[in-house]
């Protein structure tokens, strides 16, 4: 349609309220161009121009709608302007569309952030754990059955309760000839990630499940470390557990924490509506929970690959002792862009 | 004509009209009206998606086993063992990471895109938002998804595993997942658990084509005043609800329709001048009616439907 003829169907319409329709449709339907092929996930296909009048273009229509509310009885008209402002309201307050970008702060203070807003769940969390090891190592020095409970035969292998000094060496040292580290370590990380998703998810039922898996994990630990106690390589155990242990332990007391403050703002929301509350709660610990991910991935690395290379303690103490300062510097002293963003957003 | 007799006040427009409508304010403030899906359409998603991942998984499982023989053929045939033990490796690691990346990032892949729907929910008309009316955050779409590792893929292994047999444990794992397939019941936003951690919820995605106006062709034969003329007594007979109603009648144009209602409104303003041609009649009355109820509307006298006064 030319200009002539759109300027002569305005002329034309009876009513007041379709010649303020037939005045603006261009503006709508250029909006709603942009929309679908934005829906369509074609960028690429829209000229910067397009881009540019996107915000303009949805306020624009957001107020012909506003008007013809008050002026139009056109149902038509008024269910496709509502439908349009949606879809563009969508597009308009839609994910961010670069993933990227999304990455970049979170790795450059969003995660940091997130994990120093849950700080208290954290010492909550890592109390548990302490309890769970002494709970381990406790229960099984009364008793060398409990060690059996906690640990299922199968993968106790040769780390059972009195076993010789050689043959407990013999798991912590000398496997470096050991074929297919990297499938174990693809494996190992596979498994810890799932279980550390379980702990995050588990906080809906109130974060006790994330508090009894936290203790159960780690019961285990103070059971093998009273067995390598026995024979006098707690040190040597100590390592063998640090390499990987500093980044994996810390990864799996972020996500019980995560879970943990899910829980505690289903419990207690405090002043705010319990929807509102548990929603904030969720996207604070899925940060978290996404940056635990990621921590596995390096823990799984460090298990299958450093943990087989360097074969003695004081290699070992290092390499984890370096990861535990980086995490904890990353996490407490960094302060990056994103933190004093991210507050004023909420 | 059937007009049942029912709140329209604008102020309020959007305000519970079935059971599923919801208003949501955006940031701009102003109110719309949005559906939210059913829960037949999420389950239908839900499960399109779920082929969807199988189908993937194993069209990878056989693409990695094709190319796993090819290697170890060709390992045999050159080196030994070594090299095609490597590569047997590398083809385990792929097979791994394929495996975590379909349970736990196709949902996140999709729903960040721009449509904010996996290919199953836009199969089914449907999509995620966020439930203040603000931006869709990734934090969102990760919280909701990493839920559904309790709701859905921790449960089912669990019940396939034990079996009916195995008693008590079968019987937990299913009680579990019907607490979570059934939570979407027992809350009218039909929120999932990860829903209520994430402040999303799952809405119908509206699809609706701009419609000719209905006034823009002039007067039958191009003469500017229309052939039926009916008095103000005559048009304040009916409100806003019944132009509107009118108007769907006029466009779904259905001969019966048109008959039927024609008689109705004849009867009740006392004209029989417009019989055998129903259509040009009602076209005209409809016209002059809402004009004269947008004229109203201008002016703040406002009259909802016939049962209102003027």
């Amino acid at each position: 349609m030319n200009a002539l003829t759109d300027n002569m169907a305005i002329e034309v319409a009876a009513l007041r309220s379709d010649r303020f329709r037939l005045e603006r449709e261009a503006d709508w339907q250029r909006l709603e161009a942009i929309v679908v092929r934005m829906e369509k996930g074609r960028m690429r296909g829209i000229s910067d121009a397009d881009l540019l009048a996107l915000p303009q273009l949805y306020r624009t229509v957001a107020s012909s709608l506003s008007i013809a509310r008050e002026t139009s009885l056109d149902a038509a008209t008024l269910g496709y302007l509502e439908a349009l402002v949606q879809r563009a309201w969508f597009v308009v307050y839609g994910p961010r569309s670069s993933l990227w970008e999304w990455l970049r702060a979170f790795l450059g203070g969003g995660w940091s952030a997130a994990v120093r807003g849950i700080g208290l769940d954290i010492a909550i969390a890592l109390t548990v754990m302490i309890a769970g090891v002494a709970v381990g190592w406790l229960l099984v020095s009364h008793d060398p059955q409990w060690y059996f409970a906690l640990m299922s035969r199968d993968m106790a292998g040769a780390r059972v309760p009195g076993a010789s000094a050689e043959a407990l060496r013999g798991t912590l040292f000398g496997n470096d000839d050991k074929n297919g580290l990297s499938v174990f370590a693809a494996q190992l990380f596979s498994n810890n990630a799932q279980v550390s998703i379980l702990s995050f998810a588990l906080g809906f039922a109130l974060g006790i499940p994330s508090l009894l898996l936290l203790v159960h994990n780690l019961a285990l630990l103070g059971a093998m470390g009273w067995l390598y106690h026995g024979q006098g390589l707690l040190l040597d155990f100590a390592g063998w557990i640090c390499v990987h242990g500093t980044t994996e332990l810390f990864a799996i007391m972020l996500s019980g924490a995560a879970g943990l403050h899910i829980g505690r703002a289903i419990a207690f929301p405090g002043n705010r509506p319990l929807l509102e509350a548990t929603a904030l709660a969720g996207r604070r610990a899925a940060l978290v929970m996404t940056g635990v991910v990621i921590m596995l991935v390096v823990a799984a690395l460090l298990e299958g690959f450093a943990r087989q290379l360097v074969d003695h303690t004081p290699g070992r103490f290092a390499i984890g002792g370096f990861m535990l300062l980086a995490w904890c510097s990353y996490f407490f002293a960094f302060r990056g862009n994103a933190g004093p963003r991210r507050k004023a957003g909420q | 004509m059937k007009l049942g007799r029912r709140r329209n006040r604008p102020t309020q427009a959007g305000r519970a009209r079935t059971g599923k409508e919801r208003t949501l304010v955006t940031p701009e403030g102003i109110a719309l009206p949005v559906i939210v899906a059913g829960r037949g359409a999420r389950a239908g998603a839900l499960m399109i998606d779920l082929i969807i991942i199988v189908v993937s998984m194993i069209l990878a499982l056989i693409a990695l086993s094709q190319i796993g023989g090819g290697v170890a053929a060709f390992g045999r045939a050159a080196t030994g063992q070594d090299g095609a033990g490597y590569a047997m490796q590398f083809l385990t690691i792929v097979w791994i990471i394929i495996l975590f990346l379909f349970r736990n990032a196709y949902f996140l892949f999709f729903e960040l895109g721009p449509r904010g729907a996996t290919p199953g929910k836009r199969l089914t008309g449907i999509r995620i938002a966020a439930r203040d009316g603000g931006r869709l955050t990734a934090d969102m779409v990760i919280a909701r998804n990493l839920l559904r590792d309790i709701e859905l893929f921790l449960p089912v292994p669990l019940i396939l595993m034990a079996g009916p047999e195995s008693g008590a444990a079968w019987l937990a794992a299913a009680g579990w997942f019907a607490i979570f397939m059934l939570f979407p019941f027992f809350n009218c936003d039909v929120l999932r658990a990860g829903d209520v951690i994430a402040g999303s919820w799952v809405l119908e995605s509206p699809r609706q084509k701009l419609q000719a106006a209905m006034t823009v062709a002039p007067f039958e034969g191009g003469k500017t005043t229309p052939k039926y003329r009916f008095e103000p007594a005559q048009l304040d007979v009916y409100g806003e609800f019944e132009v509107k109603a009118l108007e769907r009648v006029l466009r779904e144009d259905r001969a019966d329709a048109i008959e039927t209602v024609y008689r109705t409104i004849a009867g009740k303003i006392d004209r029989t001048d417009g019989w055998n041609d129903e259509r040009h009649f009602l076209t005209d009355y409809y016209k002059q009616l809402r004009e004269r109820r947008e004229a109203g509307m201008r002016m703040g006298r406002r009259k909802a439907d016939k049962h209102s006064d003027a």
